[in-house]
């Protein structure tokens, strides 16, 4: 049924239509709506029977779910930023153990400086973690993605990361199609463990493994994101079928047939480039748009084959390893392996910093006349930048950057252009 | 799966009691007993926490009929008994972490809730213990154990308490008595051992999240520990129960020590020995045969800096007095000991 509806809420009911049997949560921006609309349903019993439990942590959270999945409940939790932080041993535990749990993951910048808006530090710093990681481009696609990421999680046994912009979509109204149970139950099975803490078949479940197996154990972990590989793509095919329109897979493309110069990126920013592109284009640009939506595994053969023909690439990323450049990027370039292409890391919204039409045209013409720098950081604010640099050559005790900073700018208020 | 214990001594306390009357035997002089934490595994010899583990798990696989699922927190007791791909546990059985047994404890309930209620059952059948060390359960799992506590979650936390870090090499945990010789306390310098003024006293911290039940027990009463954990396993909600279980590896003690200096610690008064529902103390084990700390000390090399000379005297009485005040606090003898 089609609904104008938060994007929060729109994944709660969507979630709720997965039929979870067990939900724990801790509150953090900007994850709250999701599980609030999850714990009213379960409140008044529409969710029945579900447990919603109201952990210390997010921890406990996510060591609540490992504790329900493998006593075969399916079982849901929704994070973001320090939260994700926090778990990070329970999240790397969860897929260490093969539990298909699935996790909302509201991307939020990660402090210090604090700071609520979306980037995709958090979910980037779980890279390795060992879960399958989906990202959403719109609402309608985070709701989507959280009934195929039940179905592939429960077929793994491994854990699936929901990626969608905080804020950006959390927070956004939209129109979306929320499916009807039926349709949901046809697609989705009952969920059935692969193990299981059943007092009739005892198992010992996360023994101490050393070095004689530990490796082939890892691989294994390796070998099923292989196999998710195969599956993502086939999963987004059958909910097309079942659901009429194509949400999730591996990467999407947009007008990158003909395209001299592509640009690649993860989430909600996809929509202001097809946008920006679609502009470029009237001006004669040969450009296109290439959307991962599987970073985690992370598509290798599928970002190669969308990319060859192109002459340059540009990886437009919110995220940012500090010390090298982009995290999107290092992998984009792994999959061009041997190829002469042009390949431009540029950083850009981390924190929130609005990602506008304008900045993205500027930088995409630069980049189309190969005069951007080796990695572009865009709409930086150089002359605050300096003034921090000179300040700390002038001074010893140069005093906190972050108080610095806002002083400089001389504004609380978010930067927009 | 099930096989039956083959005994071969008869009479000890090792086979709980089985020339007793039938009605006064003890769960492990049943041959039919679960023996949930199974021989062959590598704990040192004298341990307190296996020979407490299994009479508290065979206790409460007992009293549900053998439906029962345990969490298990990092430490000495998940390390010896599960070297892949060998397990010594006969019940379903999780290691997650080292701080979120009690939180895997409530998920694993809330998954049999919901089972429960899909079968129109209102309870489940199948119950749900956590069990860890003094260290994941006071120090880096009280986090989850305080949140399983508050929201009363149905799951029974068992804490086998040897008083230090052993699994890591005997460093000092929230659990370490002052005076105590660590690798991380060293007996050295003018005030050796751990500090005096520090630690938690964790069933206390139970009693004030108002539980229906906390209890203390001590290897050396098995058949008391076994009534606790049977007691334990017949109310619903979240429930602890505290285990003293001397380490003979980290308190530099023999191995045929263990059950003395448990009992010692009894009845000298440094371990309290209580029961308590909804934070309100509702039976002590009285002190049979009080003894100075001292007794209990000695043969304990993580003590030996004690004594001798000079030797500390003045911690001695130390911790005399925090024994004293136990004593007064819980009522553990009908008269109270003078003052030194």
């Amino acid at each position: 049924m089609l609904k104008q509806i938060e994007g929060s809420q729109a994944v709660a009911q969507t979630v709720a239509l997965s039929r979870p049997e067990v939900i724990c949560a801790y509150p953090i921006s900007p994850q709250t709506h999701i599980v609030e609309g999850l714990g009213e349903l379960v409140k008044s019993g529409a969710l029945a029977p579900c447990e919603f439990i109201n952990v210390e942590s997010e921890f406990a959270a996510m060591s609540v779910a490992i504790g329900s999945s493998a006593a075969g409940a399916r079982t849901y939790t929704a994070t973001a930023s320090q939260g994700l932080l926090f778990m990070a041993e329970a999240v790397y535990n969860a897929s260490g153990l093969g539990l298909p749990i699935v996790m909302t993951v509201a991307n939020r910048a990660i402090g210090a400086p604090i700071n609520i808006w979306n980037d995709h530090s958090d979910s980037m710093s779980q890279r390795d973690c060992g879960w399958i990681q989906l990202f959403a481009a719109h609402n309608q696609e985070a709701a989507d993605l959280h009934i195929q990421a039940f179905k592939l999680a429960e077929e793994l046994s491994m854990p699936v990361m929901v990626c969608m912009d905080g804020f950006i979509l959390t927070h956004a109204v939209e129109r979306v199609d929320i499916p009807a149970q039926t349709e949901v139950d046809a697609f989705l099975p009952p969920y059935e463990p692969r193990q299981v803490l059943d007092v009739n078949e005892p198992v010992s479940i996360g023994a101490m493994v050393g070095p004689e197996a530990f490796m082939e154990v890892r691989y294994l972990a390796h070998a099923k994101q292989l196999m998710a590989l195969e599956r993502i793509p086939q999963i987004a095919a059958e909910f097309a079928e079942r659901f009429g329109r194509t949400t999730g897979g591996l990467v999407r493309g947009y007008r990158c047939q003909d395209a001299d110069t592509i640009v690649v990126a993860l989430g909600s920013v996809i929509g202001t480039l097809k946008d920006t592109v679609d502009e470029l284009r009237d001006d004669g640009l040969r450009i296109g748009v290439l959307g991962i939506h599987s970073f985690r595994p992370f598509p290798l053969a599928a970002v190669r084959a969308a990319l060859e023909h192109a002459k340059r690439v540009v990886v437009l990323e919110k995220s940012f390893s500090v010390g090298l450049g982009g995290v999107v990027s290092t992998d984009v370039r792994l999959a061009l392996s041997g190829l002469g292409l042009q390949g431009y890391p540029v950083v850009a919204g981390l924190g929130g910093r609005a990602i506008t039409k304008a900045s993205l045209a500027r930088m995409l013409r630069e980049a189309v006349a190969d005069q951007l720098q080796p990695l572009t950081f865009l709409d930086l604010d150089w002359r605050i930048v300096n003034r921090q640099l000179e300040r700390e050559a002038a001074t010893r005790r140069s005093g906190p950057i972050a108080e610095n900073l806002l002083r400089d700018v001389g504004t609380v208020a978010s930067k927009v252009s | 799966m099930h096989q039956s214990v083959k005994f071969y001594q008869t009479g000890t306390f090792t086979v709980g009691n089985r020339l007793l009357a039938p009605e006064q035997r003890s769960v492990q002089a049943s041959t039919e007993r679960s023996n949930s934490l199974n021989s062959g595994h590598r704990a040192c010899q004298g341990c307190g926490e296996a020979l407490g583990a299994r009479y508290a798990v065979d206790a409460a696989m007992r009293a549900t009929g053998n439906q029962l699922i345990a969490a298990n927190a990092t430490g000495c007791l998940e390390v010896f008994s599960t070297p892949y791909p060998e397990t010594s546990w006969q019940l379903p059985w999780i290691h997650s972490l080292f701080g979120n047994a009690a939180a895997v404890g409530t998920g694993i309930a809330a998954a049999l809730k919901v089972k429960a209620i899909k079968a129109g059952q209102e309870h489940s059948p199948v119950r749900v213990i956590a069990q860890g060390g003094d260290g994941g359960t006071t120090d880096i799992g009280f986090g989850c154990l305080s949140g399983m506590f508050e929201r009363n979650d149905d799951v029974l936390y068992l804490c086998y308490d040897n008083e230090a870090y052993m699994n890591t090499g005997v460093q000092r945990s929230s659990a370490t008595p002052p005076a105590a010789r660590t690798a991380t306390t060293m007996a050295v310098g003018a005030h050796p051992g751990a500090e005096f003024g520090q630690g938690k006293n964790l069933p206390l911290i139970a009693m004030a999240h108002e539980i229906p039940y906390v209890a203390t027990a001590t290897v050396a009463d098995l058949r008391d520990l076994e009534a606790k954990v049977e007691k334990a396993m017949s109310i619903h909600g979240a429930r602890y129960l505290h285990i003293l279980v001397p380490c003979p590896l980290g308190w530099g003690a023999a191995s045929h020590d263990t059950i003395r200096l448990a009992r010692l610690a009894r009845e000298t008064g440094i371990f309290p020995v209580f029961e308590a529902e909804h934070g309100e103390v509702t039976a002590v084990t009285k002190i049979r045969h009080h003894v100075p700390v001292e007794e209990y000390l000695r043969p304990q090399k993580r003590f030996a800096h004690l004594f001798g000379t000079p030797g500390h005297p003045e911690m001695l009485a130390k911790i005399q007095a925090d024994a004293d005040r136990n004593i007064r606090r819980f009522k553990l003898l009908d008269e109270a000991p003078q003052e030194a």
